[in-house]
């Protein structure tokens, strides 16, 4: 796979990666089981695993995922009426739950797995072997260099020895030879970034699987406990149990924004009263977007808000029922829809008349002179008005269906006379046959989204080694260098000469190497300098 | 300071354009003089700066004299435009009085700004040469344009999503892989491109336009080894950004992946871009497959950035 092509022995293979496999010997016909295997741990299928996954997290990117955006997926299959279902039927709402999806990434992490655990054994079995002996012709290597030297072979061949030590070479010294290594971490980080993403899935799917996930609207004034009756939407993972849920309450006391003067949103500011034990000592949280309240490893976000109005409705028996009802914003300026029910309201003879209204909570009102229609110019509530519709009848409670708050069912009711009601705060507004409805006033509710991943520590462990694996398998070199020492032939005297030759050999960025190479020589060469033998005749300096 | 931001971009766009035509010129007089003499002679022109530090030109009207001084016109060019544009993000940050990448104009300043700082790097480590010049200050210079007519937004406070620390660590990362990655986009088709003029010269066929300009680029296996370094590079940068927004996405979202569009697309570039690391020391993948690898990672990122943000809707949206 990465034998280096000029000079194929194993002196000069300078990665771990495995070795293509030898072709089967004749007659040895291997087990389709094993070959598949090896098909499955190849580098090519890893490669086309790999462009699978882009390639199927591709409709992920376009096509409305119901795991981020419910809404837009039910408007696109109530307007698709033949596409959608297919669409469906094809998981291409739920790309990264579906069936093809998963088996892709599996396959792909099974790949690795068997490529990994192969390379991780040749790693640590290199990690513990000598530098490999040195090549006959060292002239033939990418690097090399040659040069004669007074000093003695042993002396010459130590104080090699002792300069790539210092420069942290691994070296071994035989022969008459040193052979030099430098760079394992180049593999060792390869290694693990690779088994940093195993990691980094089993972090998700212990996340996925224990994790659990509540979403809960809170009015100011209101609160909630973290268990899960108490959520509007909760999404446990498959193996989470109830009793997981870290006990703690939290009350909402105030929720504050702020915006530009163009209507952008410049800060959001959840002030809640928090307990880690229902009923114990509170303490106060600023909870704000990117500010989470952290409880034992159950995390409380700030992700959404909005307007509530306080109405009184007083009906014909002359009841007061007052209540704070949740408007939900439909435009970027906080234009709202609001619906109100009355569901005590009596009829003057004491038999049940139920009340409701809908209609739209306007924060910064602004009307249209001629066509009298209202509309929000501004997000914070500097000028709001109510503008409702009234009903009087059955509410349809009884049916015994669920029914939402937002939304009233007037099948059963009437009308009340008279065109759509604008009211200002402290007005009330005399209903057409009796009874009256007052806009007290407006105050705010936020949504909070309570989140428990116990997978989450090992995922960032995870990346991090990702991280650090990356930078270490892409910028540590791998390279080898040997150096052989030659004693003179003849006798050791002022005329023999020992020969130092030395050649180098790296996989990556051979440039690099090559100024590192000069670099290298230029102090060995220093090191192994003759020690000042004056030569006859030119020894005297005074002469 | 905001206008003075705006006008200072007007100039750099003004300046890489001048810088531009320096390079095609560089290119077109070592194009005529590949095209003449029979041993070819590499003329590199190192950056190190405004003032460029190369001997002076040798006064003799030789081709090599012309592709020197037009190509040293060149880089002194590109380092005054880039210089320029250093003012112009430093001024917007002061202006806005927070980090120059809140939003998607700023973020495109940034990118290009990342790639001719890239380029410059490359050239004085004597990567690639001039002649690749004229290729990438013509998209640089484009963008640029586009960015500072299309995407322009006036300087103003960040949405609190976007007001965290994380903004300054998360998009500081993905600017720069970001700039990088197109860089070695461009160097990717360069390479293509070069391979397939040399393939045609080699088969002893004329190569016609826009292969005839694959003459004057230098060898293949150097626009290779060029793309390879700005992208190994860039892809740890990358990584750690997309980490870095999981992280933050944690904090502000409640979860660190989910599958919004931008995540998805950040997942698809990088795992396109793994794709090309293996690619490029796999049997069968190495040179013209895995630069195509490279190309469609580029692409991905592009829709990544662009294509979601305008068209698809997501927690990404407020950056438009």
């Amino acid at each position: 796979m990465t034998t280096v092509q000029q000079a194929p022995d194993e002196a000069t293979r300078l990665s771990t990666a495995p070795a293509p496999p030898a072709a089967p010997g004749r007659g040895a016909r291997p087990a389709p089981l094993r070959t598949a295997w090896r098909q499955l741990t190849s580098m090519r299928t890893a490669l086309l695993l790999l462009f699978l996954l882009a390639l199927a997290a591709v409709p992920g990117g376009f096509i409305p995922q119901r795991s981020t955006n419910p809404v837009e997926v039910r408007d696109y299959t109530a307007e698709h009426t033949t596409l959608a279902p297919l669409l469906d039927r094809l998981s291409l709402f739920d790309v990264f739950a579906s069936p093809w999806f998963s088996a892709i990434y599996l396959l792909l992490f099974l790949s690795l797995a068997g490529c990994l655990v192969p390379r991780i054994r040749l790693h640590a079995r290199a990690l513990r072997t000598a530098p490999p002996r040195v090549p006959a012709a060292l002239s033939r290597l990418p690097v090399s260099e040659r040069w004669e030297s007074d000093a003695p072979a042993e002396q010459v061949l130590a104080d090699v020895r002792r300069a790539l030590r210092r420069g942290r070479w691994r070296t071994v010294a035989r022969d008459g030879a040193v052979s030099a290594e430098k760079g394992y971490l180049r593999e060792t980080g390869n290694l693990l970034f690779h088994v940093s993403l195993v990691a980094l899935l089993v972090g998700i799917a212990v996340g996925s699987f224990y994790g659990f996930k509540g979403t809960v609207l809170v009015k100011e004034g209101d609160g909630f406990a973290n268990t899960v009756l108490s959520y509007d939407d909760v999404h446990p993972g498959r193996r989470f149990s109830p009793d997981r849920l870290v006990p703690f309450v939290v009350g909402l006391e105030q929720f504050t924004a702020t915006y530009t003067d163009e209507g952008r949103a410049l800060t959001f500011d959840a002030a809640l009263d928090w307990s880690a034990t229902p009923g114990g000592p509170t303490r106060p949280y600023d909870l704000r977007v990117n500010h989470p309240l952290d409880v034992d490893g159950a995390k409380v976000y700030l992700i959404g808000h909005g307007y509530s109005v306080t109405v009184v409705v007083r009906d014909r028996a002359g009841n007061e029922l007052p209540q704070t009802v949740p408007c939900l914003p439909q435009d970027a300026n906080f234009l709202s829809s609001c619906v109100i029910k009355a569901y005590n309201a009596l009829a003057p003879d004491g038999k049940r008349e139920q009340l409701g209204f809908e209609g739209q909570l306007t924060p910064t009102t602004v009307q249209d002179p001629t066509t009298g229609q209202v509309t929000s110019v501004h997000p914070a509530a500097d000028n709001p008005a109510l503008t409702l519709v009234g009903f009087r009848g059955d509410l349809g409670v009884d049916s015994g269906e669920a029914q939402s708050v937002y939304t009233l069912d007037t099948s059963r009711m009437d009308q009340l006379s008279g065109p759509p009601q604008g009211l200002r705060p402290g007005q009330t507004w005399d209903l057409p046959g009796g009874g009256s409805l007052t806009y007290e006033a407006t105050s705010e509710w936020a949504t909070f989204q309570v989140t428990q991943d116990p997978g989450k520590v090992l995922a960032l462990i995870a990346s991090a080694g990702m991280v650090l694996g990356l930078l270490l398998s892409l910028f540590v070199r791998r390279r080898r260098l040997w150096v052989r020492v030659a004693a003179p032939a003849g006798e050791q005297g002022a005329s023999g000469r020992t020969v130092v030759e030395v050649g180098g050999l790296a996989r990556t960025d051979p440039e690099a190497f090559g100024t590192e190479f000069a670099e290298l020589v230029e102090r060995l060469r220093d090191r192994a300098a003759p020690i000042a033998v004056p030569r006859p005749g030119t020894g005297d300096l005074r002469g | 300071m905001a206008e003075l931001s705006d006008r200072l971009l007007f100039v750099a766009v003004l300046v890489y354009a001048l810088a531009m035509l320096a390079f095609a010129g560089a290119a077109a007089t070592r194009s005529a003089r590949r095209a003449t003499a029979a041993a070819p002679e590499r003329v590199l022109v190192g950056a190190g700066g405004p003032p460029v530090a190369a001997p002076p030109a040798p006064a003799t009207g030789s081709p090599t004299a012309a592709v020197s001084r037009a190509g040293r016109a060149a880089v002194a060019l590109t380092a005054l435009g880039w210089a320029v544009h250093v003012g112009s993000v430093v001024t917007r940050g002061l202006a806005a009085g927070r980090v120059p990448w809140g939003n998607m104009y700023e973020f495109s300043s940034c990118a290009a700004l990342i790639a001719v700082t890239a380029f410059l790097v490359l050239l004085a480590r004597r990567r690639v040469d001039v002649t690749v010049g004229a290729f990438v200050m013509v998209p640089v210079t484009l963008y640029l344009g586009l960015a500072g007519t299309v995407l322009y937004t006036k300087a103003g406070p960040l949405v609190p999503a976007l007001n965290s620390y994380w903004i300054k660590i998360h998009v500081a990362a993905a600017v720069t892989a970001s700039g990088a990655f197109l860089l070695s986009g461009v160097i990717a088709l360069l390479y293509l491109l070069r391979g397939r003029h040399d393939e045609m010269v080699e088969r002893g066929r004329t190569p016609k336009f826009p292969l005839s300009l694959g003459q004057a680029l230098p060898p293949a296996p150097a626009l290779d080894r060029a793309a390879y370094a700005v992208i190994a590079f860039a892809f740890p940068v990358w990584t750690f950004a997309v980490i870095a927004g999981a992280i933050w996405a944690e904090a502000a979202w409640g979860r660190y992946w989910g599958w919004d569009p931008k995540e998805t697309w950040s997942f698809i570039t990088w795992v396109l871009y793994a794709g090309y690391l293996h690619a490029r020391a796999t049997a069968g993948w190495k040179g013209r497959k895995a630069a195509w690898v490279a190309v469609a990672a580029a692409g991905a990122l592009i829709v990544d950035y662009y294509v979601v943000n305008i068209f698809v809707v997501g927690l990404h949206s407020y950056a438009s």
